[in-house]
């Protein structure tokens, strides 16, 4: 029990890791076509040139650990989410190699900085759908025990789709206001300004339109007899964005990063505690699709140690290449 | 018609045969830049230098590359082959999870200081990402072979309700069959890259382009496969000792042996047929297979006969493979060993005839890597974990035609993105060459300054 939940806090903490880090990295792709000029761009993707390939680490990672740990659960859900995974791969190729090319090409730019919008929105649609179908639950045909086909899209999925592009492109400008100044800054608190109105909407919408028996759900949230954590839940809510908004009102360049940050884990823990004990929505609970304990410790072990030493290098690397970024880099 | 299974196996061969091909050239690109830099570090001669920056550009394409199709891989073992994943995911899983902690973690910390560090940090540290993204993509291939070696050479596990326990995570991590396969693979990697390398440097000599820088980086290639291609074909001939004991039917399909006997020939030339169960046709030298697979003349061979028809693999793929394989290494060791010879003679940098063909080796060693990997995969067919589970119940229960869309999908997107645009760009960093690092000091404080503090702080 103990070592089976520790995984699954580890994977969570993993997943969110990758949500904040690549979501950013996804927003600056998606910001895109609202930045014309080539030099803007330069800069854009030289605030996360050194740092992407780490972040899609993450993914990398959570894949791994996945399917050491719940091996059950990652053999279940990818045939279920089978073309959502294929697209979210293709975005992610298009993506990476668009920061590849990008430094070597001069006619072929525009094929590149294409790439790079494309493939981002590819992977951030993908990823809203499998949230959303994740959100929605899985059917399973009573007779072969056979998950149902194509049900890892949906319109709730669509909308979460949405709703995500919106939270990314957020991020990544915010991001971007911590990374840049003058006048290009300045251009993106002024999409910051207008995409927190979207997501605000986005996640009412995402409360009204969460199936009936999810936590998610609206009608769960003003429930108060559930618990007073919601009600908790839902102010600090509420005081993040407002927090969000003063911050670029006032221009104070890192807090709309810091409190977007913060809406991210609190959705997150919001959306992961709704299914749990279920790793598998309604059908397989962690417990079930764990591996045996002798795999669990060998890899609690590895991850004990060398966990916190990457975060300390990465946090180092980081720090390398933090502060402002004036013009572009290559090699 | 195909089936889900088929196009499975198409799709999982098409996407990582192409995917190796980027992490043998990392490994071996990483390796041969952590000399250079060491070199450069201590003798400040700029030619060093200059191959650092171009070589690095060249790595930075292929790491890219590397990246961005590995992740396919691992998401495949869930989206085709969950059968494979459910029964094997916590044997398999916890070596992917380390390769991720200890190897990929650190490649991705330290590629950006060593790509785009050089005006940011000191040469030192410089060097230190260097020599920790080297370590790092060396690891990964630690694990990847020995995530590997488990399928060919189950060890340290046992069956509780359908499922594979481990029972000895030592035997599995340090499986003896891994580390032979692991040293082959590494040089595989480094002698692949040093034939690019040759290439490139022979096609600067013949272009009159870059004469120091190309003359640095041909020699040092060259005296690189002298070292280590007879170590190449020793450690080869130690893995075919152990795919003998663990896997004889593999064997017998790369010697093309049906019957067993003591004394095999080795074979040639044959047209080995699945159907009849036998050659067509064969020209050998006698003896020589036992030779080779024992070290004992009349050795005995396990024949291909010995286990049913349904459980052989498709032995020509197997036996052309293998030969194409070995005749590669036989070829670059003719090819250095003349080389070298040309080169003490002060003849190679004259010889139009030689360079024109040190530029055509370049696809050799990736070829050689192909045909490697042929041999050692479908060798173990129709097993995906040899005895143990069969391909065609490792496959997830999913419709042929997702399958059939994420295939073409990849052909295209593959055939357009690596196939096209990695040489076109390979080609333009090539044209250029080595030329904007003629006169440049990396470091801004070797000039007496401070370190560029413009993105810092």
């Amino acid at each position: 029990m103990e070592l089976a939940l520790t995984w699954l806090l580890i994977i969570a903490f993993i997943i969110i890791m990758y949500i904040l880090l690549d979501g950013f990295t996804l927003g600056v792709g998606l910001l895109f076509p609202f930045v014309k000029h080539d030099s803007d761009r330069d800069i854009m993707v030289t605030t996360v040139l050194p740092v992407w390939d780490g972040n899609e680490t993450w993914l990398v990672f959570a894949g791994a650990a996945l399917y050491g740990a719940f091996p059950l659960a990652f053999s279940t859900l990818f045939p279920i989410w089978y073309l959502p995974v294929m697209l979210l791969i293709f975005g992610l190729l298009l993506r990476g190699i668009a920061f590849e090319f990008r430094l070597k090409a001069y006619q072929t730019r525009y094929i590149w900085d294409w790439c790079l919008f494309g493939g981002s929105l590819m992977a951030v649609i993908a990823q809203g759908l499998i949230i959303g179908s994740f959100v929605n639950g899985f059917q399973f045909d009573p007779q072969t025990s056979e998950p149902v086909a194509n049900q890892w899209i949906s319109w709730f999925g669509i909308f979460c789709s949405m709703a995500l592009v919106v939270a990314y492109a957020l991020l990544g400008s915010a991001r971007l206001i911590k990374k840049t100044s003058g006048i290009l800054q300045e251009k993106f608190y002024t999409i910051s300004a207008k995409l927190q109105w979207l997501l605000m909407l986005a996640v009412l919408f995402v409360g009204i339109y969460s199936p009936k028996e999810s936590k998610l759900q609206m009608s769960y949230w003003f429930d108060l007899q559930h618990s007073p954590w919601v009600f908790l839940f839902l102010v600090v809510m509420v005081s993040l964005f407002i927090v969000h908004a003063i911050a670029l009102k006032r221009r104070i360049e890192n807090l709309p990063f810091l409190s977007l940050v913060l809406i991210f884990i609190l959705a997150y823990l919001a959306l992961v505690t709704s299914g749990l004990p279920y790793i598998v929505p309604n059908q397989i609970t962690f417990m079930q699709a764990k591996a045996d304990d002798g795999a669990l410790l060998f890899m609690l072990v590895g991850a004990a140690i060398l966990i916190p030493i990457l975060l300390f290098y990465t946090a180092y690397a980081y720090k390398i290449f933090g502060g402002k970024t004036s013009e572009k880099i290559g090699y | 018609m195909f089936n889900a299974l088929d196009l499975s196996r198409i799709q999982f061969a098409f996407t990582v045969s192409f995917h190796i091909l980027f992490p043998a050239f990392s490994i071996g690109l990483a390796m041969f830049l952590s000399v250079m830099e060491g070199l450069w570090l201590k003798t400040r001669n700029p030619i060093y230098y200059q191959v650092i920056r171009f070589w690095t550009k060249v790595f930075a394409l292929t790491f890219g590359m590397g990246v961005v199709s590995g992740i396919v891989m691992e998401f495949q073992l869930g989206t085709n082959w969950a059968g494979f994943t459910k029964q094997i995911g916590s044997v398999l899983g916890p070596l992917f999870v380390y390769e991720v902690l200890s190897a990929f973690f650190i490649e991705a910390g330290f590629i950006g200081i060593m790509l785009f560090g050089w005006n940011k940090v000191g040469p030192k540290l410089h060097y230190l990402a260097t020599l920790l993204v080297t370590i790092g993509t060396t690891i990964s291939a630690y694990w990847i072979m020995s995530a590997n070696s488990w399928m060919q050479h189950p060890v340290g596990y046992e069956i509780v309700d359908g499922k594979f326990i481990t029972t000895d995570w030592m035997a599995v991590v340090f499986n003896p069959y891994t580390l032979p396969r692991f040293i082959h693979m590494l040089l595989a990697a480094y002698l692949a890259t040093s034939f690019v390398i040759i290439s490139i440097s022979a096609y600067y000599l013949l272009n009159d382009k870059f004469v120091e820088f190309a003359r640095k980086c041909l020699s040092s290639a060259i005296i690189v496969v002298m070292i280590l291609i007879p170590i190449q074909i020793y450690i080869g001939d130690e893995s075919g000792l152990h795919v003998h004991e663990a896997q004889p039917i593999k064997t017998a399909a790369i010697e093309g042996i049906w019957d067993t006997q003591k004394g095999a020939p080795l074979l040639l030339l044959a047209w080995p047929s699945n159907e009849e169960q036998r050659n067509l046709f064969e020209i050998g030298i006698p003896y020589g297979a036992a030779l080779i697979n024992t070290h004992k003349l009349d050795g005995e061979l396990q024949g291909l006969k010995s286990v049913e028809p349904q459980d052989q693999p498709e032995v020509w793929v197997v036996f052309y493979a293998f030969r194409i394989m070995v005749g590669i290494g036989l070829l670059m060791l003719l090819y250095v060993i003349v080389a070298l010879w040309m080169l003490l003679k002060n003849k190679l940098y004259e010889s139009r005839t030689m360079l024109i063909i040190s530029k055509y080796m370049a696809p050799t060693g990736f070829m050689a890597i192909i045909t490697g990997w042929f041999t050692a995969e479908i060798g173990r067919q129709p097993w995906a974990v040899y005895g143990l589970i069969r391909t065609r119940d490792a496959v997830a229960n999913v419709s042929m035609h997702d399958v059939l869309i994420s295939l073409l999908l990849m052909i295209i997107v593959y055939g357009i993105i690596f196939g096209v645009f990695y040489f076109y760009f390979l080609d333009k960093t090539i044209k250029k060459g080595p030329a904007d690092f003629d006169s440049v000091e990396p470091f801004y404080f070797l000039r007496g300054a401070q370190p560029d503090q413009e993105g810092g702080k």
